[in-house]
């Protein structure tokens, strides 16, 4: 007889999530970001994504087979989403050999020297951008390569901050279309609301995060706004959630499940913290936008809200 | 419409291939195995030899201990062996084999089909007769139904609830025997509260079988069965979980282990457990058979059967049509919490509600990858435990910091494994760490 | 010139005065101890296994140096020898106990045992174990998913994939006993060691009766007694089918091996008597 008997203990069937189906459904909600983006920025946006992709993909696959001496794990896709998002968080002009020491940081350090997929305690992309963002601040800060009519060649946050000009003189609908300068995956707002209802459509993540984080900036800056009344009171809040990668952050990056807690009053937690962080830094710290360091205090706030925040046990109240 | 607190999967039911067919009744087989063990408990000590003459019903083996359960032969002829042989998992057991000879039943045994309904006994004669038929839980625990209606001193029952829910995808032996037997187990129920000195109980349905709602809501209209009331729950697994199904319908939660059902005033029976319990009290009926349904995709005649145990799995199996060709997985119960059976010779007993066939490329399991954090297992499960933790810990065999986890709340329901993307098999850690733990509880009981 | 001398002259006098205070505090909240436990644990191997049953080699030497009878504290990693220098350093008495090595007592290999079923859960035996009876039909054998493999602190046991077993070097092995309790069948025994890592035993544990143990596996006793008989010395027991060889009482004469008919008992760096031409014994053997 050819059939095999198989014996296991129960459960016998399975609900068929995979981690390539989790990671595959985060790079299509990406998309709809990259195409802004690339509408905006024009073609160099779709090269310095596949660099990125590329070279993350690459180093995953060595690092696995000649140091780990491990089967290769490039099918589940994480390398990919992981050099996307850290193309998205950078520059469009920025040199090719950059997006490449970004891409190696980011697998290399953030990812593989803590045991690879799921053992890494702050996300890869992330810690990849902020390597960049402190060795290379010139490159990682020339916007030049942005939309031809802005004149300062930098993001709107850095303007405000500087006082070049107003939140109240800003074009909010345009700003939803992608016509502000920055990063490539932060200029879409629209584009990236949409790729996140997509994930929460099909449970890939859950509101508590990036409503969390949302909503605290949007406090914060109507708390700050109240000084000055007016139409402000809507404008600032609007103005900072829309701006630098608020959204971006939110919704693909701080809700990446190994840096992120587990239970959802961890997940409210850990997004208040964010929103607060990124507010401070955004309106008193030395850079324009803090969500990216915002979100790598918080991860390493994760083991510890995971301690204490637990899920409620079964008939206890 | 109701269902249960926290966690819980939406499995495909899948219970289209049996779910339309009545209930038969299987040809009586030729001979019986029949273990000592088919409950929860201690086993069962024989009082029969080799050689004796046995009628169908006869007491063979004796309860030993309180909670422990008589076994009757489900046959007549003669004993060929009081021997161990290998169960289902081929662990090996204590069995009684009879090779039959006609079928004889026992003379107080009331074969008549006509439904009895009066019951003038008293509480603690009806518990000495659902004693003596051997009744356990027919739901899959086999926990003895005798010990569960003997409330303990200080508690007292308030609620009747009976399990209809068949959360287990696959299964329709509840199903069709609601469908079929509905007065014989609304008669049962009636017993049962009389016995508890409960006024109310409920029965819980899931609302993919408004049939079964509709039909047992008419039979109550028809039949004044007071107190009895029919409830449809929100279709979710493991709703037939017995702290599960108590929150679902009362809204109470039944606090943690040791705590049991009656603390919250609830008794939970299975809704075959009820028409046995009907069978032993009105018609002096031992559990000598029950619906068992054989079922699975690949499966060519997938139905439901009334068989006596100590069948088989393999005569039915044979009766549903063989093995399917390829890589199969013979399960004891359903997907969800069923036991993989691999001596297919070894006979079917109380507590198997279904036989299901999985096959082809379901039968194996998903690679295991590492684990991503994505917390979809805590989010899924239905005790509020962190299932990626517990794995972890029983893993690395660290059993306290598993004991601190509450690991021996798991009632090993299976949605974690399940949902898990990385196909982990976290309950199988689990599993190891619920059962070490608890005998390191037990174990300083002792000492103390 | 001035800043260096000030750096300088600062971090000297913050450093003395430190010094003094960690002195004063050293002094102040000093553990008196015996010093005989250091000396102790310095004789034991610092494996800190936990064979002997205490959390680490530490523990074991405080014990040692507390307790009045120590005759039942015992490393199996250091050996006798040790622990009556440990006994005579303290002043106290032991009895030297022989080395020791795990053996396992399985010979189930995939070809003598075949396979009736693919266990497809998580790769440990204490989860088969809890699960069901494991590949073969056989209830007592080696389930072959290493936990005593993954319980050895010395790499001492390792999976022979084409036998589905495991081996165990008894020049690595110390005797700890991590893997007799990491086997859920009780499939491994702590045994005498002999010279030259000689060993003979029965490999298996099979209690069923001979002919379920026949069907299961060709490699496993059937409790027919002949060994018993053969055996000079009155070392060899059978006890609910099974053949045991005591290991106190065993000589290494070898004049079981030939006898039994299946080839249970296993013999380790010595060469098998020559077999007599006793036909009926070779016969046994092909038949098996």
């Amino acid at each position: 007889m050819a059939s095999r008997l198989f014996a296991a203990p129960s459960p016998h069937i399975h609900g068929g999530e995979s981690t390539r189906r989790i990671m595959g459904d985060v790079v299509l909600a990406l998309l709809p970001a990259l195409c802004v983006s690339t509408y905006v920025l024009g073609w160099r946006v779709l090269l310095t994504t596949a660099i990125a992709v590329a070279a993350c993909v690459l180093f995953e696959y060595l690092i696995q087979r000649f140091m780990f001496k491990r089967s290769s794990t490039i099918g589940d896709l994480s390398a990919v989403v992981t050099g996307i998002l850290l193309a998205f968080n950078l520059p469009a002009g920025i040199p090719w050999w950059i997006i490449i020491i970004g891409a190696l940081v980011a697998i290399g350090i953030g990812k593989m020297t803590f045991g690879g997929l799921g053992c890494n305690p702050f996300n890869p992309a992330l810690t990849g951008r902020i390597f960049l963002l402190i060795a290379y601040p010139v490159q990682m800060t020339d916007w030049t390569t942005g939309i031809p009519d802005t004149v300062s060649g930098s993001t709107m946050l850095a303007d405000v901050k500087a006082g070049v000009y107003g939140v109240s003189e800003i074009d909010f609908v345009a700003m939803l279309g992608g016509h502000m300068n920055g990063s490539l995956g932060e200029i879409g707002s629209f584009a990236l609301i949409l790729g996140g209802i997509y994930l929460l459509c099909r449970r890939v993540i859950t509101w508590h995060i990036p409503v969390s984080i949302l909503a605290t900036m949007a406090l914060f800056a109507l708390c700050v706004a109240a000084g000055e009344g007016g139409d402000m009171l809507y404008k600032l809040p609007l103005f900072h959630i829309l701006a630098g990668g608020a959204l971006l952050g939110a919704i693909f990056m701080a809700t990446d499940y190994s840096t992120s807690p587990m239970t959802h009053t961890g997940m409210l937690i850990y997004g208040v913290g964010i929103g607060l962080i990124t507010m401070i830094i955004r309106l008193w710290g030395a850079y324009p936008e803090g969500m990216s360091f915002a979100i790598f205090i918080m991860n390493a706030a994760t083991p510890l809200i995971n301690k204490y925040c637990r899920p409620k046990r079964f008939g206890t109240k | 419409m109701r269902t249960f607190p926290i966690g819980g999967i939406h499995p495909s039911d899948n219970k289209k291939w049996s779910k339309d067919m009545a209930i038969e009744v299987m040809e009586l087989p030729d001979e019986v195995a029949i273990p000592m063990i088919q409950h929860i408990g201690a086993p069962a000590i024989p009082i029969v030899a080799k050689g004796d003459k046995v009628l169908t019903g006869q007491l063979i083996a004796q309860a030993s201990g309180f909670v422990s359960a008589n076994i009757h032969s489900p046959i007549s002829g003669t004993v060929k062996a009081v021997d161990i042989f290998p169960n289902g998992q081929g662990l090996h057991r204590q069995m009684i084999v009879i090779t039959r000879e006609g079928d004889e039943w026992v003379e107080s045994i009331d074969r008549s089909k006509e439904l009895k309904r009066e019951c003038s006994l008293t509480p603690a004669e009806i518990i000495a007769k659902i004693k003596d038929a051997g009744v356990v839980g027919m739901g899959g625990a086999t926990f003895p139904t005798h010990v569960k209606l003997s409330i303990p001193d200080g508690q007292k029952a308030e609620i009747l609830i009976i399990n209809g829910v068949e959360c287990e995808p696959y299964l329709t032996s509840d199903y069709r025997t609601m469908l079929e037997r509905g007065e014989e187990l609304l008669t049962g129920v009636e017993i049962l509260m009389r016995a508890l000195r409960v006024e109310r109980a409920v029965i819980g349905v899931e609302n993919n079988k408004p049939d079964a709602v509709a039909h047992l809501r008419e039979l109550i209209a028809k039949g004044n069965y007071r107190g009895i009331e029919v409830m449809a729950l929100k279709t979710r697994y493991p709703q037939g979980g017995e702290k599960q199904l108590i929150a679902a319908i009362t809204g109470r939660q039944v606090a943690p282990p040791p705590a049991l059902p009656i603390s919250v005033g609830a008794v939970v029976c299975n809704a075959s457990t009820s028409v046995a319990v009907y069978e032993a009290v009105q018609k002096n009926k031992p559990l000598i058979e029950r619906v068992v349904t054989i079922t699975g995709k690949d499966i060519a005649h997938p139905s439901n059967y009334l068989l006596r145990f100590g069948v088989s799995f393999k005569s039915l199996i044979a009766k549903a049509g063989g093995l399917p060709e390829g890589d199969v997985k013979v399960l004891n119960g359903g997907p969800m919490m069923g036991r993989s059976v691999v001596a297919i010779d070894a006979p079917i007993i109380k507590g198997c509600s279904g036989v299901t066939i999985i096959s082809g490329a379901e039968a194996e399991r998903g690679k295991e990858q590492a684990c991503i954090k994505c917390a979809k297992c805590v989010s899924v499960c239905p005790m509020g435990l962190e299932p990626y933790l517990l794995a972890k810990l029983a893993r690395k065999q660290l059993w306290d910091r598993a004991e601190e986890h509450n690991t021996i709340d798991c009632i090993e329901c299976g949605c974690c494994s399940y949902t898990c993307p990385s196909s982990l098999p976290l309950l199988d850690y689990i599993r190891i760490g619920k059962q070490t733990v608890m005998g390191n509880i037990r174990a300083r009981a002792i000492k103390k | 010139m001035n800043a260096l001398l000030l750096t300088v002259l600062t971090l000297s006098v913050l450093g003395g005065i430190l010094a003094v205070i960690l002195y004063f505090v050293a002094q102040r909240f000093k553990v008196e101890e015996d010093p005989r436990i250091d000396d102790v644990e310095k004789m034991l191997p610092g494996a800190n296994c936990g064979g002997c049953g205490f959390a680490g080699c530490r523990s074991m030497a405080e014990a040692l140096v507390k307790r009045d009878d120590i005759s039942t504290l015992y490393c199996p990693v250091a050996g006798g020898k040790t622990m009556v220098d440990i006994a005579g350093y303290l002043g106290k008495t032991t009895q030297e106990k022989g080395p020791q090595v795990a053996t396992m007592l399985c010979g189930g290999t995939c070809q003598k045992r075949p396979k009736v079923n693919h266990y497809d859960g998580a790769k440990s035996c204490a989860v088969v174990n809890t699960l069901y009876v494991g590949e073969s039909a056989c209830a007592f054998g080696c389930l072959g998913y290493g936990d005593c493999v993954a319980s050895c602190q010395f790499g001492a046991i390792t999976m022979n994939p084409e036998t589905g077993l495991v081996e165990i070097d008894p020049d690595k092995c110390t005797a700890c006993g991590a893997c007799v309790k990491a086997c859920p069948k009780a499939l491994i025994e702590l045994r005498k060691k002999w010279p030259k890592n000689r060993a003979i035993y029965v490999a298996c544990r099979s209690k069923s009766r001979g002919a379920v143990v026949m069907k299961a596996c060709k490699a496993g006793c059937i409790g027919c007694g002949k060994c018993e008989k053969a055996c000079p010395f009155g070392a060899i027991t059978i006890d609910n089918n099974l053949a045991y060889i005591d290991p106190e009482k065993c000589k290494l004469c070898r004049k079981c091996v030939n006898e039994c008919p299946t080839g249970a008992i296993h013999i380790a760096n010595m060469e098998p008597l020559p077999k007599e031409p006793k036909p009926s014994a070779e016969k046994a053997e092909q038949k098996a």
